[in-house]
């Protein structure tokens, strides 16, 4: 009891005696105000759990989600051993579920790698330095700006070849000019301010500048955008997979399980709804997630 | 360092400012000559859009578009300042709200700059530097929020003083502030100047601030300098310009027209 | 006469720490007079002027035994009838005009606007009576004026806009919240003058907030000084110079001066009991 209560006025402390002290206290105030959103956090809790699943996957699958049985195909939901029924080749849905949360991390994981990072790079340089380096950094980013996301994700794919790292690969080079667009935005405001002049007078360079004191205040609404825009990654993730051109059978990715539960809709109509509701789930909750951080992290809302 | 005392401190001469081009143009400095010989304290008064600051901004680089000459401790400036002149020259800014990063802790603004100036042993010179604004080390890892608007000026002022310059630009230091907290303030600069022998350019629209911590100012108005004088003649109200007396005038406080005006 | 007349006014808001009063326990009375309210940043001032209109936004709370304007309770109004009394009655002028007007509504609209909502008249009776307030701020070219927009004005111009559409519906009470600290002083003279000049013309209340002591105790007749949401002394305003208390007194010596110099300023003490009200 007194060792929480000592904690708690420790982290609350206006005057930290030291570096550890401060850095934590003020993530503990981001996260009593963050807590305080039960919407956000329930988009949290069903994002670590996705976390755990694709962790424990082989632990906690019931099946090996390879495994045929074509005697037991197109199992109804609730059947003895299949809780969330089999598909058309009598593999159970419930591990294809659980292995699949595996693929959609990683996809929005490394697209969340790629992406925002070249977005911050190239936004932030072209507003910082301006002229012509702006002009033609822009320019190049509007020209991907300009074709329908899906569309072009399909042409790289086309010419890469299908196969889930090149559907990530497709997914992250369509992804990033909205991030770069924001990053350029918020450095155009914040390269004049005081404190960069503060800092130029010290004799700190562009690239120190750039990374240092303009990176810190862009990732606050880069990290938001990026959470709200997980739902429409997974969806593309999804929708490459369902046209075939991302994750390849007998993969368990759950857009590849939708496409081959689609012939079946009309008379089984959980093979292609269940992973259909995996994707609602997790696209909800990073949207969810993206609101509460919004709120907490992006300087415009004011604190 | 061989040259003659005379050759230090601030020394400018035709200098001229301007923002855009062609029919954009605006010349914000017009021709303007201004000496501030070594430990002296100048003070450049005149009202927003005058080009006080704009001076300040020249003389530092922060603004590029200016012909003319400056020299500082002997050297001329060209485009681009040197290390050098960082390690001489420095400035405090106008709003302590705006000239700390929202997201550095105290201790993160001194250890980037000392480490920019290449000092070495940063932990002691962090400490000394916070007791010589009067803060002390309680403060050195708060982040700006969790301070008032004094103490952000006076972290403001530790980061100046960091390299150990000689020439500190004060532009507008106290003119944020409450008037309790001015009087601190005030007081440090005051107290900084006569420890290190500092050399000060001040820029403020307030006559009283200037005449307090300055011996000399030059009074601008549209660009250029419209006339230099002592603080004693401010004092006195000896100023020749009519621009200068309805300065004073208006620092008196307000007087009640008795004749209405068309 | 009293024009207003206010008692026991309190503003709090919550935080996680509870509940911040940040105006405590203020009564005054105002009549047709200039009664300046000076204080630091935090003092309280601002929120005084606002809370007399109302305008405290959720959550923030505003209580008090009375707030009479007239003789009329303004506590017990209902919102669409203060909404009459704001504008018509009392008129709030703040610091920066470039945020109180609207940037794309031509300057003459604006004030036909104003003017429109307490008063009848066809619109070549509405645009003569604008001119003639734009004339009345010291506007050289009111035509010109009136069908400009609000970015293509000075400072100064924008803040005499403001006036004249302020004073327009002819209010009893005109409250300025650091009219003039945006502006330069030789502007800021010429302001002061215009307001000065229509209110005492017209009879009017006037409650002047700032934090420029020199400026108050020229300008008004009557101050009131806080600290920490309350009133800590009201003295004449040629009399400031020889205040009592020991925050006014602090203030005032903190205040360079280029008749008196001084190696050192005064700082302010600022001592704890000054929060609460003197026994």
């Amino acid at each position: 009891m007194t060792m929480t209560s000592s904690l708690r006025a420790w982290l609350n402390s206006d005057r930290p005696a030291s570096r550890a002290q401060a850095r934590l206290s003020s993530v503990y105030h981001g996260w009593i105000e963050f807590s305080a959103n039960r919407l956000a956090l329930l988009g949290l809790i069903i994002l670590l759990s996705l976390v755990l699943i694709a962790i424990f996957a082989p632990q906690l699958s019931p099946h090996d989600p390879f495994e045929q049985n074509l005697q037991n195909r197109l199992k109804p939901l609730g059947t003895a051993g299949h809780l969330l029924g089999t598909d058309s080749l009598g593999r159970d849905i419930l591990s294809r579920l659980i292995h699949g949360s595996r693929i959609t991390l990683y996809i929005v994981g490394l697209v969340a790698l790629i992406a925002p990072v070249a977005g911050l790079f190239i936004g932030t340089v072209a507003g910082y330095i301006g002229g012509w380096v702006d002009v033609i950094l822009m320019r190049f980013t509007d020209i991907f700006l300009a074709f329908p996301r899906l569309v072009l994700a399909l042409a790289f794919v086309a010419a890469l070849g299908a196969g889930i790292e090149n559907a990530v690969l497709a997914i992250a080079l369509t992804a990033w000019p909205p991030y770069a667009r924001i990053a350029r935005a918020e450095t155009l405001s914040i390269r004049r301010s005081d404190y960069i002049s503060a800092v130029k007078l010290q004799g700190a360079g562009a690239m120190r500048i750039i990374t240092r004191h303009i990176w810190p205040l862009c990732i606050a609404s880069l990290v938001v955008r990026i959470t709200l825009d997980m739902a429409g990654i997974i969806l593309a993730a999804a929708g490459l997979g369902f046209l075939g051109l991302g994750a390849r059978p007998p993969s368990p990715e759950w857009g590849a399980m939708i496409a081959e539960g689609r012939r079946f809709i009309l008379d089984y109509w959980w093979v292609a709804t269940i992973p259909g509701v995996a994707i609602f789930m997790v696209s909800l909750a990073f949207n969810l997630l993206g609101d509460g951080l919004r709120d907490l992290l992006d300087p415009k809302s004011g604190s | 360092m061989s040259d003659a005392g005379a050759e230090q401190g601030i020394s400018i001469t035709g200098l001229d400012v301007w923002f855009g081009d062609g029919d954009e143009r605006v010349d914000a400095v017009r021709s303007v000559d201004l000496q501030v010989v070594k430990g002296a304290s100048v003070g450049l008064v005149g009202e927003s859009g005058s080009g006080k600051s704009t001076i300040l901004r020249a003389l530092t680089g922060l603004v590029n578009s200016w012909s003319g000459t400056m020299q500082v401790d002997g050297e001329h400036l060209g485009k681009r300042r040197s290390r050098h002149f960082y390690d001489t020259v420095q400035m405090v800014f106008q709003d302590p709200y705006a000239s700390l990063h929202p997201r550095h802790s105290v201790d993160q603004v001194l250890s980037e700059t000392l480490s920019l100036h290449k000092l070495k042993d940063i932990d002691r010179r962090i400490v000394r530097l916070l007791d010589d604004v009067g803060l002390g080390t309680a403060f050195r890892f708060r982040y700006p929020h969790q301070l008032s608007g004094g103490q952000r000026q006076r972290v403001a002022i530790a980061r100046a003083l960091a390299s150990e310059p000689s020439i500190l630009l004060l532009d507008e230091p106290t003119s944020a502030l409450d008037v309790s907290v001015q009087a601190e303030i005030l007081n440090l600069l005051t107290d900084l100047r006569a420890e290190r022998q500092l050399t000060y350019l001040m820029v403020s629209h307030n006559l009283a601030v200037v005449g307090h911590l300055c011996e000399q100012l030059a009074v601008m108005q549209h660009g250029e300098i419209v006339e230099f004088l002592s603080v004693r003649d401010l004092r006195a109200q000896r100023a020749s310009q009519p621009y200068t007396q309805q300065l004073l005038r208006s620092s008196m406080g307000f007087v009640r027209d008795e004749v209405t005006t068309a | 006469m009293t024009l207003l007349e206010v008692n026991d006014l309190n503003v709090s808001f919550p935080t996680r720490s509870g509940e911040f009063e940040a105006v405590r326990g203020v009564s005054f009375q105002l009549g047709q007079e200039r009664l300046g309210i000076v204080g630091e940043s935090g003092s309280g001032k601002s929120l005084t002027g606002r809370a007399i209109l109302r305008l405290i936004r959720p959550p923030g709370k505003l209580r008090a035994a009375s707030m009479r304007l007239q003789g009329e309770e303004l506590l017990s109004m209902s919102e669409k009838q203060m909404r009459r009394v704001r504008g018509q009655r009392m008129s709030m002028i703040m610091q920066d005009p470039k945020f109180s007007l609207n940037p794309v509504m031509r300057v003459g609209e604006q004030i036909v606007e104003a003017y429109a909502q307490a008063n009848r008249g066809n619109r070549r009776e509405r645009r003569e009576k604008a001119l003639a307030m734009l004339q009345s701020v010291s506007i050289r070219d009111p035509e010109r004026v009136f069908d400009a927009y609000p970015h293509e004005m000075s400072g100064g111009m924008g803040q005499r806009i403001m006036i004249a559409m302020m004073l327009i519906p002819d209010p009893r009470i005109l409250i300025a919240d650091e009219p003039t600290s945006a502006l330069d002083v030789t502007v800021q003279m010429q302001v002061l003058n215009i307001m000065d000049r229509l209110v005492s013309e017209r009879g009017m209340g006037l409650i002047f907030i700032s934090h420029d002591l020199n400026l108050v105790s020229s300008f008004c007749d009557r101050v009131l000084i806080m600290y920490a949401g309350r009133i800590v002394e009201t003295c004449r305003a040629d009399r400031l110079h020889a205040a009592e208390h020991p925050y006014t007194r602090g203030l005032l010596n903190s205040l360079p001066r280029l008749d008196t110099p001084r190696e050192r300023l005064a700082v302010l003490h600022r001592d704890p009991s000054w929060r609460e009200p003197s026994a």
